[in-house]
């Protein structure tokens, strides 16, 4: 299976891949890492005439701290953030998600804003990035903007960013301290998860003083699961203590049905994992 | 057609490319290099696993042109000149780490890569790095050992593989 001919061009700078973004338009495709975008091209399910490459732009990679948050550059690898001890000690919650990301192969070439802005509600960035209260920096013909991680993810396959914006970096709030644990739920090794829950949690002694959760593919966007989220604040790291606040885990989400399974066993292994990985996050998992 | 050069195996080559071509393809029908396979034709599978730079990579989900100026290394590069396997090669030859082969190429190439960043990896450090590659005869046991081998991380005899 080989795509559909089509022309490329590997900008080194943003404003040359702008520029060629604005030139090509509806006709271009941009490639990050690629490891979704050649799969749909090579089974022909989108055939762009242009292929416009973020590869040859080093502005684009690394991790950097910038006082209370730190800036993820967009063409940074899955296997770089993963491995970087700035994201492990202010962003855990990322470091464990990646983990859990596809395969130690498309980790080296997959990269962290490529998925991000793929935007597949099954993809394993975008609940940890919803938890930690992630921004997006879309760079387009007209400057920069910031759009808060609620805003960004629209749809299935659906982001905030315009025809004519790349994904530059994503800001991430530092999380000092807080304990982390992403819960993927998978049948076979690799698959995309049914559900997936990241959970980090901030401990104040025995009691959870504050919890953040996502949810993956458990609706067409990744989730906050809010009400689970305000309900475990002040309650002890027990199984009985965070059961019953896991419970609420689903409520207000509307998963998909699908040959892994139906809308409620979803909202079933949401509260289930979400009991998991609150409590391991806690340190008591 | 777009003009790329890179280094394969450790040679220097310069070559036309569609920028539709894939890199697998590319080292298959170009270059002749067939000792890298193409399995699934998915990106699930990790049969066509080369090092790309340095690390492991599926070439069926790499462009071509995306490696101008790279160094790619396929199964036809690891062994010495004199025809001596590389380590990993000898294990999974020790251990019976095969049944049909049309895996062995990307399981070996993934194998080295892990053992690169890893090189005590433990039984379930292995299976999580080989996570990426699939064996259709589901021989995975003598695979992990064939692993093992190559790390010197095994204790005792091997057994069920005959050295």
């Amino acid at each position: 299976m080989i795509p559909a001919a089509f022309e490329y061009v590997a900008p080194t700078s943003v404003e040359e891949a702008l520029a060629a973004l604005a030139e090509h338009g509806d006709d271009a495709k941009i490639i990050a890492g690629g490891q979704s975008l050649l799969p749909v091209l090579r089974m022909r399910l989108n055939a762009p005439e242009w292929v416009i490459d973020l590869g040859r732009i080093d502005s684009l990679r690394g991790v950097r701290d910038e006082g209370d948050h730190l800036v993820i550059g967009a063409m940074t690898t899955h296997h770089d953030v993963g491995q970087d001890p700035l994201v492990h000690e202010h962003a855990l919650l990322i470091s464990k998600a990646i983990t859990h990301l596809a395969d130690a192969q498309v980790r080296h070439r997959g990269t962290f804003g490529g998925a991000l802005a793929h935007a597949d509600p099954a993809g394993d960035l975008g609940a940890p990035a919803r938890a930690l209260g992630a921004t997006f920096v879309a760079q387009g013909p007209g400057g920069s903007r910031e759009i808060s991680a609620e805003d960004f993810f629209v749809d299935l396959f659906e982001t905030a960013l315009s025809d004519d914006e790349i994904l530059t970096a994503v800001k991430v709030p530092k999380y000092d301290g807080w304990g982390a644990t992403y819960e993927k739920f998978v049948r076979i090794a690799h698959q995309w998860p049914i559900v997936a829950v990241a959970a980090t949690v901030r401990m104040d002694g025995d009691t959870i003083a504050e919890a953040r959760i996502g949810l993956t593919n458990m609706g067409s966007t990744p989730l906050r699961a809010q009400a689970a989220e305000q309900a475990l604040v002040g309650q002890p790291a027990t199984e009985e203590g965070v059961a019953a606040a896991a419970a609420l885990a689903a409520e207000g989400t509307n998963p998909p049905s699908d040959l892994n399974g139906d809308a409620d066993y979803r909202r079933h292994l949401a509260t289930v994992l979400t009991r998991r990985a609150v409590l391991s996050a806690a340190g008591r998992g | 057609m777009a003009r790329i050069s890179l280094s394969v195996d450790g040679q220097q080559v310069t070559d036309d490319v569609e920028p539709r071509t894939l890199l697998v393809q590319y080292l298959r029908e170009q270059l002749g290099k067939t000792g890298t396979v193409v399995g699934c034709d998915t990106s699930n599978c990790g049969a066509c696993t080369v090092h790309l730079n340095g690390r492991s990579v599926k070439s069926c989900n790499v462009l071509a042109v995306q490696v101008d100026g790279a160094e790619v290394t396929t199964i036809e590069g690891l062994a010495g000149e004199d025809g001596s396997l590389h380590p990993v090669q000898e294990a999974f030859r020790e251990c019976h780490g095969l049944q049909c082969g049309y895996c062995t190429p990307g399981m070996v190439m993934q194998a080295v890569d892990l053992l690169n960043e890893n090189p005590s990896p433990s039984e379930e450090a292995i299976r999580l790095g080989l996570e990426g590659n699939l064996c259709r005869c589901t021989g995975y046991h003598n695979i992990v050992r064939a692993v093992q081998h190559a790390a010197g991380t095994t204790t005792g005899t091997t057994e069920g593989a005959s050295a």
